[in-house]
């Protein structure tokens, strides 16, 4: 199912005649209303008319996070500030939060976005929405939540924590889908499971995951766990929120972005030039609707790839792989980009196991060197060495193999990499420190 | 006629094994046999004890990884060849060793052979079949 049909469907010509004519009225409406962008503009000499197709977009200035730092906190709105009708903001983990206005229309348009994720993820007026995501800055509990209300299903506003009290409420209440982050899915599995109850017997058919990144395999691990499809969700609190992509259940391959209110670019983060589809760099957005704090090439420090290829599901809006590490996470190691999620993904293929790892990259002369230790639980575990040297060096070559690096394996004690209560510490660079 | 080994992982830094020492000993569980494997990086502590659910337990607790294996104790005289006598009779009957550590007994003109097989229950047949003592695991356990 597609919830706006005519738009979702769009072909492409009229698609990017739509997105022309609102990229033109976005650049004046910057230009006239926001002294940062005019500002960037006059620096580089471009005039909203010199905005004659797509492709000029390369002339336009990319914001980045900082920038939104330095207007803090409504520096960048677009609007009087009597035409705001709702602040968020981001954690702020490292460093000062990112704040950012929604007028009504943006809320209304938020909304019937997140509405028209749920239809792709399967789901329809006829669910009732567990919705785990925090509520109050963070965009997640109530970006969600409005979706699920403009779809006219029925939202359950638990929010985040209580897991206890959420596995009551999955019992009690049935609901069939799911919003959380998709660790805390499985956290939820668990705790069902001690509480002797099983997530595969309930109603429970769709989970929304997104806010963390995760993998191909871990996606797997959840559908056979708790006998769901987990759909996964883009968004970021400086575009809008969750919603800014979603994957099908058609294909489950890759995450349709909604071209119609947002202008995709993958950039390669060090020279800034464009790529073309299919090659992986940062995801650049422009928000092309947006009336209180509209962005212009906003440097995401996402990673992922394009692809334009028609989708089965009959969507034309081009999809973005799922996200596969940060711009500011990526390791250069010997002149390859290599990524955390990466590195997992060869684990956990390896030995089928979520491990517990940590990248440490040294330089050596002046050779980079990457050492992967991995914690050993007892499923890895083998009382005769040459089975543990047999599991290194198939990590060494499955590293070898996908990713072209020569990594040393290094097998180290459970528990012995510092764990982290909010994201994973996964790299410990010692070259920064030379 | 098999005996319970553990088998415990531990990195290659000062103190791990005095770890493992000091939570044996105040679990009041004794050491009957040992021996440690090791590369570069870490190493495999591998233990016969006086009780092995209780001694994994309270390592497990404390963090350790700890693995159990079957291995099998054979009780060798104590002169030239006796330890040549049983590999005769396991390569004869294509069993292969993967590891073994020995220790000999106080006032004994015997030694104890703790041997891993890859074919645990053919080995033990294979002894069975000559005559050689195989030391069950209660024995060992409270010797």
């Amino acid at each position: 199912m597609i919830y706006d049909v005519d738009l979702e469907t769009l072909p492409r010509e009229d698609l990017e005649a739509l997105q022309l004519s609102r990229l033109k009225s976005l650049v004046g409406r910057v230009h006239a209303n926001v002294g940062f962008y005019r500002q960037k503009f006059d620096e580089m000499g471009v005039k909203p008319s010199d905005i004659r197709s797509l492709s000029d977009l390369k002339l336009l200035p990319f914001t980045e996070k900082q920038d939104l730092r330095n207007h803090y906190p409504f520096g960048l709105f677009a609007v009087p500030k009597e035409n705001v009708v709702r602040i968020h903001a981001s954690s702020g983990t490292t460093g000062k939060s990112t704040v950012v206005g929604y007028t009504h229309r943006d809320v209304r348009n938020w909304a019937r976005l997140m509405a028209r994720c749920f239809v792709a993820s399967g789901a329809s007026a006829l669910d009732i929405i567990h919705n785990a995501y925090g509520y109050g800055l963070f965009t997640g509990g109530l970006g969600a939540h409005y979706g699920a209300e403009e779809l006219g299903a029925i939202i359950v506003p638990v929010s985040g924590g209580g897991t206890k009290r959420q596995v009551m409420l999955l019992k009690d209440f049935g609901p069939t889908v799911i919003c959380s982050t998709p660790s805390y899915a499985l956290v939820l599995h668990e705790a069902a499971l001690e509480a002797g109850v099983r997530i595969k017997d309930l109603p429970l058919r769709i989970g929304i995951f997104g806010a963390e990144p995760w993998t191909e395999e871990m996606r797997r691990d959840i559908e056979e766990k708790m006998g769901i499809t987990a759909i996964d969700i883009y968004g970021l609190s400086e575009i809008m929120g969750p919603g800014v992509g979603i994957e099908c259940c058609v294909a489950q391959k890759g995450l349709h972005i909604m071209e119609d209110h947002f202008l995709v670019e993958i950039i390669d983060p060090d020279t800034l030039e464009v790529l073309p589809p299919g090659e992986v760099g940062e995801l650049v957005i422009t928000t092309l609707t947006k009336e209180a704090q509209p962005l212009i090439r906003y440097r995401t420090r996402d990673i992922t790839k394009l692809d334009i290829t028609p989708c089965r599901c009959g969507r034309t809006f081009a999809r973005v792989h799922r996200m596969m590490g940060r711009s500011d996470d990526m390791l250069i190691i010997r002149g390859v980009n290599v990524f955390p999620s990466q590195i997992e993904s060869i684990l956990l293929e390896t030995e089928g196991v979520a491990p517990h790892y940590l990248l440490v990259v040294k330089r050596e002369g002046n050779l980079d060197t990457l050492e992967v230790q991995v914690e050993v639980d007892e499923k890895l575990f083998s009382d005769e060495i040459k089975n543990l040297q047999r599991t290194e060096l198939k990590i060494v070559k499955n590293i070898k193999d996908y990713l072209g690096v020569t990594a040393q394996v290094k097998l180290v004690e459970p528990r012995s990499i510092q764990r982290s209560e909010g994201k994973a510490k996964r790299i410990l660079d010692l070259r920064k420190q030379a | 006629m098999k005996v319970e080994q553990i088998s415990i992982f531990l990195e290659n830094r000062a103190g791990r094994l005095e770890e493992v020492t000091r939570i044996l000993a105040e679990t009041g569980v004794s050491i009957r046999a040992l021996s440690l494997a090791d590369t570069s990086d870490f190493g495999i502590l591998r233990l016969i004890v006086s009780d092995h659910e209780k001694a994994k337990k309270a390592l497990k607790e404390h963090g350790f990884t700890v693995g159990r294996t079957s291995v099998v104790a054979v009780e060798v005289d104590d002169r030239p060849g006796g330890l040549n006598a049983i590999l005769q009779v396991l390569s004869a009957g294509g069993v292969n060793v993967e590891y073994m550590y020995a220790f000999v007994q106080q006032s004994s003109k015997t030694a104890i052979i703790v041997f891993r097989f890859d074919k645990t229950d053919q080995a033990i047949e294979l002894l069975g079949q000559k005559g050689i003592r195989v030391i069950p695991g209660d024995v060992l356990y409270n010797l």
